[in-house]
């Protein structure tokens, strides 16, 4: 087992086997990995995120491999985070992306991570925002995140990503489902991909209509692509980089910033409190307690709840401020 | 909570997967989580996706009859790597004859036609913790 020292400066240096083994840690949320997330901090903010979502089998990982080849030949170093879910009924997973993002043979600038959600709801594992800052902190430019498309839990990603691009194909539905899925509020960008198929104008056309009619200040460019040759993609690129330029110059890259900042600190209140209050709650059997009454409505929700912050609020304040120390 | 992680790869140029992906299922079955990269990998290219994905276990499948010359060529690349240290399998079409020679390459097991799925996953789970 590598020291947080040694993690910490690898990563930082770039090292490849560093980053890897850091991810892992976190991942997995070993020990330490809290020290290294703290210590690589002041070294992330630099690395322009872009999230890709959309349903499966609709070319986001054909998209990914053909955008990381588009930025090393601008010069910018790629992490790629490719998502993909859990199977519910055994917990593995089939981790299948890097099948379509074979570019990269023998190019160190682009660095690939496989993760599947490992339960978690809203197409990303838990780990997503730590393993962005990893990246981040290990001098990567640019940042794609693949994720699985699963309706309207693909928000999170907004939570991470800069731009947002939401790919879709043609005839998997009409206006009223993308209306219905959610996409129109996530997409900074529209991609149609696979536009070799009939359908995809009235598609982009459609998606054009409905981008314009909803929007406000940034109006999402509709791109058609054809992964596979590659065909559409510097237009998609230069959609995501008009984008970026736009949130810059209109103070929105700032609002976006601070909106992750909070949802950043969000989380880990969460953590330390919430699980904290429930685990302790759950070792010494009052939760189980608490649980019964509950469900026998000899109590409700609200009262079992402050009962739990009331019980085990201070002892966790001063755990916290054990952390803190 | 922790899982094990293996890379699932076909080196060299013999264009079927069936096999692989059968493993691939039955691992992940097994709460394994899969990476899977496709088809004619290079050993180098193996090797990087193995770092990258920091997996536990690299399981080869070859078809193709090149075993000898490919094997050592994949753990050279991971040991250059420092991922020497890996569970490393291999499966496919591997005449009797080659398995010793495998093995003192530093191939921890080797799973013939035959084998069942039921056995690559129980000797992964009783050498790696999960
Ligand atoms: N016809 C066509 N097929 C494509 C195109 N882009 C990707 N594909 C294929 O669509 C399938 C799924 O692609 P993949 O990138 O894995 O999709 P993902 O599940 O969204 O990541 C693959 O067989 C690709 O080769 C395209 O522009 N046209
Ligand atoms: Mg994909």
């Amino acid at each position: 087992m590598r020291s947080v020292d040694e993690i910490v400066n690898g990563v930082l240096e770039g090292d490849t086997r560093a980053l890897a083994r850091a991810i892992t840690m976190v991942e997995n949320e070993r020990e330490g990995y809290e020290q290294v997330l703290e210590r690589i901090y002041p070294h992330t903010g630099k690395a322009y995120v872009v999230g890709l979502t959309g349903a499966p089998g609709v070319g986001k990982s054909t998209l990914v491999d053909r955008l990381a080849k588009f930025a090393r030949g601008h010069g910018h170093s790629v992490g790629i985070l490719a998502v993909d879910p859990t199977s519910p009924f055994s917990g593995g997973a089939i981790l299948g992306d890097r099948v379509r993002m074979q570019s990269h043979s023998g190019d160190p600038g682009v660095f690939i991570r496989s993760l599947a959600t490992r339960g978690q709801l809203g197409g990303l594992s838990r780990a997503s925002g730590g393993v962005i800052q990893l990246m981040d902190a290990a001098g990567r430019d640019l940042i794609l995140v693949e994720t699985v498309g699963s309706g309207q839990s693909e928000v999170e990603i907004m939570r991470y990503a800069h731009t947002v691009v939401v790919v879709v194909i043609a005839g998997l539905g009409d206006e009223i489902q993308m209306i219905k899925a959610g996409i129109l509020e996530i997409g900074d960008v529209f991609c149609v991909n696979k536009a070799d198929r009939e359908g995809s104008d009235r598609t982009a056309a459609d998606l054009r209509m409905l981008a314009d009619s909803c929007s406000k200040g940034w109006i999402p460019p509709v791109v058609k692509t054809q992964a596979r040759s590659g065909e559409g993609v510097d237009q998609l690129y230069q959609a995501i980089f008009g984008h970026r330029q736009y949130l810059e110059s209109t103070g929105d890259m700032r609002h976006r910033q601070l909106r992750s900042a909070e949802a950043g600190i969000r989380d880990i209140i969460i953590e330390q409190v919430v699980d904290r209050t429930l685990d302790l709650a759950r070792a010494e059997q009052v939760l189980d307690e608490l649980l019964e009454r509950l469900t026998a409505r000899q109590t409700n929700p609200y009262q079992a709840a402050k009962h739990l912050l009331n019980a085990y609020g201070s002892q966790i304040l001063r755990m916290c401020e054990g952390d803190a120390e | 909570m922790e899982r094990i992680r293996v890379l699932v790869a076909k080196p060299g140029l013999d264009g079927h997967d069936r096999g692989a992906r059968v493993v691939a299922r039955a691992l992940r079955d097994a709460g394994m989580e899969v990476i899977y990269t496709g088809l004619r990998q290079t050993p180098e290219d193996i090797a990087e996706a193995a770092v990258q994905e920091d997996v536990q276990v690299v399981g080869l499948s070859i078809l193709s009859g090149a075993h000898n010359t490919l094997v050592p060529r994949v753990l050279e690349q991971l040991r250059a790597r420092g991922a020497g240290n890996v569970l490393f399998l291999v499966g496919g079409i591997i005449p009797e004859e080659d398995v010793e020679f495998l093995k003192s390459a530093g191939v921890h097991a080797v799973f013939g036609p035959g084998t069942s799925t039921d056995d690559i996953v129980e000797f992964i789970k009783s050498h790696v913790k999960g």
